[in-house]
């Protein structure tokens, strides 16, 4: 049946499938990549339309002045800040409650109750958490500064959106609000993921939960972590819902990520094109570093192992048709 | 008396645990709470004690304020229910298509293929997003919502995710079989593989339509016509200047824009922890 079969070539088939994608990826991925990267070298801006632009003198131009400009050092600059400042208490948390929910001497309740909340955040639009936390932290009778007056934390309300740094903590603090539930999941399901052998072998050799956590579920994690830490950073370093909409970059710029800047360059009426395609290009680098580490790291290991092994044996194979039948019969 | 200390011990780290779940609860609920409860208050009511319990009175003055001054929840979750039915569905069904491709056939660029799709997994649409726009601009398809939708056929990490789901759950004799009775390739795939990948592509197309249903970057550079905005534009129309003292309607603005997400979030919920769980794992 098989070789009878075999006489009908269907490979075309795997280009014809191929073919939407391919076309959708050239058209609306490749193309614009292109012409992005292009974009940084013309003079292209104002309101005239896309076609009246030339390329510059000196190439280079637009990318030195943005990679020297003020507001675009400070963007990179937040966006990290505001990124760390999430992430660091999000892994902490997400860590603590996995090791909860996974702990085998410690059943918790609820698990799957707490899962659908602390998830919650994260299915809600991002632009009604900006302005719903706009809402709260709102001056001078928010939610959260009569929670401060009515429990005499407080003795008056406070502005937070004239401070630098509580601008930023609370971008920060909202993206860790948002994002916590889904770090947890993924982590429990990196812990189930680990063989269950194990911890009963530490069991037995009599490890209490902090060590498993630590000797076992940590280590066996790695993969997972460094996933969420990559998805997360390529995430945070395209921040631009929350804080364009919390307070628009501000205070005097504080959050002010690259994304809201590269946005007021070419849409917020000064129409830069050139200026925001070379910061774009620059995100651009920075994010394909990112992911060429991830796509090392994640890149199927058996698969590369069966394929040298392969190619190992073909050698041979080979050496061995050359060299003769003694060295085969050895 | 170990017995004794391990039982003490328990039960420390077991009220340790729940309030502290507890908290993060208060946390997550507590501002959607707040925002329900003051969407039935009055600005005077809000401004006196922001944080209620007890709802007002005032939704009907509220709604109408809100209605008043353009913002249209009503057009923005159609907008958006256009886009985000439509960019699923590309999504989904082309994305399942190239992963077949990938799986069932042996073709001389699978390899390289699979290898581009996995390097640019992670590149988000928005640092390209300059380029996109000039092209858009172009040919004239801005105030469009078809760039919001096509180019969902092209969406790696569906893709990737469809692979590794199909590779196992997809027996080739199945198709072997299909062929014999005389059906072609394409109704093999439409009437045989589709229906057997239903489960991954559910989860998928949650996903998908979540993602596009609040994105914000492309729509707001796409988008200028307020006649045309998707819902998390009209959204940030209560940013604006109409709506700065009117505290209650700015509350109920947000809550209708939450109502249609947090009704479908508690249905499939199992679903969609379920998935993110998947995606983690093999994403």
């Amino acid at each position: 049946m098989k070789t009878k079969l075999k006489g009908i070539s269907y490979s075309k088939y795997g280009y014809l499938f191929s073919i939407p994608f391919v076309v959708a990826f050239l058209i609306f991925t490749l193309y614009p990549t292109i012409y992005t990267a292009t974009l940084g070298f013309t003079d292209c801006r104002g309101v005239m339309g896309p076609d009246n632009y030339k390329f510059l003198d000196h190439p280079f131009e637009i990318f030195k002045s943005v990679l020297e400009n003020d507001s675009f050092r400070l963007s990179l600059k937040n966006t990290i800040g505001i990124w760390v400042m999430n992430f660091f208490p999000q892994i902490t948390i997400a860590l603590l409650l996995t090791a909860w929910f996974t702990s085998h001497s410690n059943e918790i309740r609820c698990k799957g109750f707490f899962k659908v909340v602390f998830y919650m955040p994260n299915i809600i639009t991002a632009a009604t958490v900006a302005i719903l936390f706009k809402a709260l932290f709102s001056y001078p009778t928010g939610p959260v500064n009569d929670l401060l007056v009515s429990t005499g934390l407080r003795d008056s309300s406070y502005y937070f959106a004239t401070n630098k740094t509580a601008a930023r903590l609370i971008v920060a603090f909202i993206q860790f609000w948002t994002w916590y539930g889904n770090t947890m999941i993924v982590l429990i399901s990196g812990v189930l993921g680990i063989s269950p052998d194990i911890y009963e072998a530490a069991e037995i050799d009599g490890a209490n939960g902090v060590q498993t956590f630590f000797r076992i579920t940590i280590p066996n994690l790695k993969t997972v972590l460094l996933y969420t830490l990559i998805t997360s950073l390529v995430g945070g370093l395209n921040m631009f819902d929350i804080p364009f909409l919390f307070l628009n970059g501000g205070p005097d710029r504080a959050t002010l990520t690259t994304s809201v800047y590269i946005y007021n360059q070419a849409f917020a009426g000064s129409y830069l094109y050139n200026k925001a395609a070379a910061a774009s290009m620059v995100m651009w680098v920075i994010i394909a570093l990112c992911s060429a580490v991830l796509f090392f790291v994640m890149r199927d290991k058996d698969q590369i192992k069966l394929d040298k092994e392969l190619k190992k044996a073909k050698k041979e194979a080979k050496r061995v048709a050359k060299g003769g039948a003694d060295q085969w019969q050895w | 008396m170990a017995v004794v200390n391990k039982k003490a011990s328990t039960y420390a780290f077991k009220i340790i645990a729940y309030t502290f779940c507890l908290l993060l609860t208060i946390l997550s609920l507590f501002p959607f709470v707040i925002m329900i409860v003051n969407s039935t208050r009055s600005t005077g009511e809000i401004q006196s004690h922001a944080i209620s319990f007890i709802p007002g009175s005032n939704l009907k003055a509220n709604w109408n304020v809100l209605m008043g001054r353009g913002f249209d929840p009503f057009a923005g979750f159609r907008h958006s229910l256009i886009i985000s039915v439509g960019s699923t569905a590309c999504n989904v069904y082309f994305s399942t298509m190239t992963a077949f491709a990938l799986v069932a056939y042996d073709w001389k660029l699978r390899k390289p293929f699979f290898t581009v799709i996995m390097a640019v997994l992670m590149i988000p649409a928005q640092v390209t997003s300059i380029g996109f726009y000039q092209f858009m601009y172009k040919i004239h398809w801005t105030n469009n919502y078809l760039p919001l939708i096509l180019p969902a056929i092209a969406a790696p990490a569906t893709v990737f995710f469809m692979r590794q789901y199909m590779i196992p759950s997809l027996p080739m004799e199945i198709l072997q079989s299909a062929r014999i009775d005389g059906a072609g390739e394409f109704r093999i795939f439409n009437q045989i593989v589709l229906p057997m990948m239903k489960p991954a592509m559910a989860t998928q197309a949650i996903f998908s339509f979540v993602m596009s249903w609040n994105q914000l970057f492309m729509p707001q550079i796409l988008i200028t016509d307020m006649e045309k905005y998707t819902m998390p534009q009209m959204v940030s129309l209560l940013n604006g200047d109409a709506y700065r003292t009117e505290y209650g309607s700015v509350y109920l603005g947000l809550f209708l824009t939450v109502v249609p997400i947090l009704i479908a979030y508690f249905i499939l919920s199992k679903y969609i922890i379920e998935g993110v769980a998947l995606g983690g794992v093999k994403g």
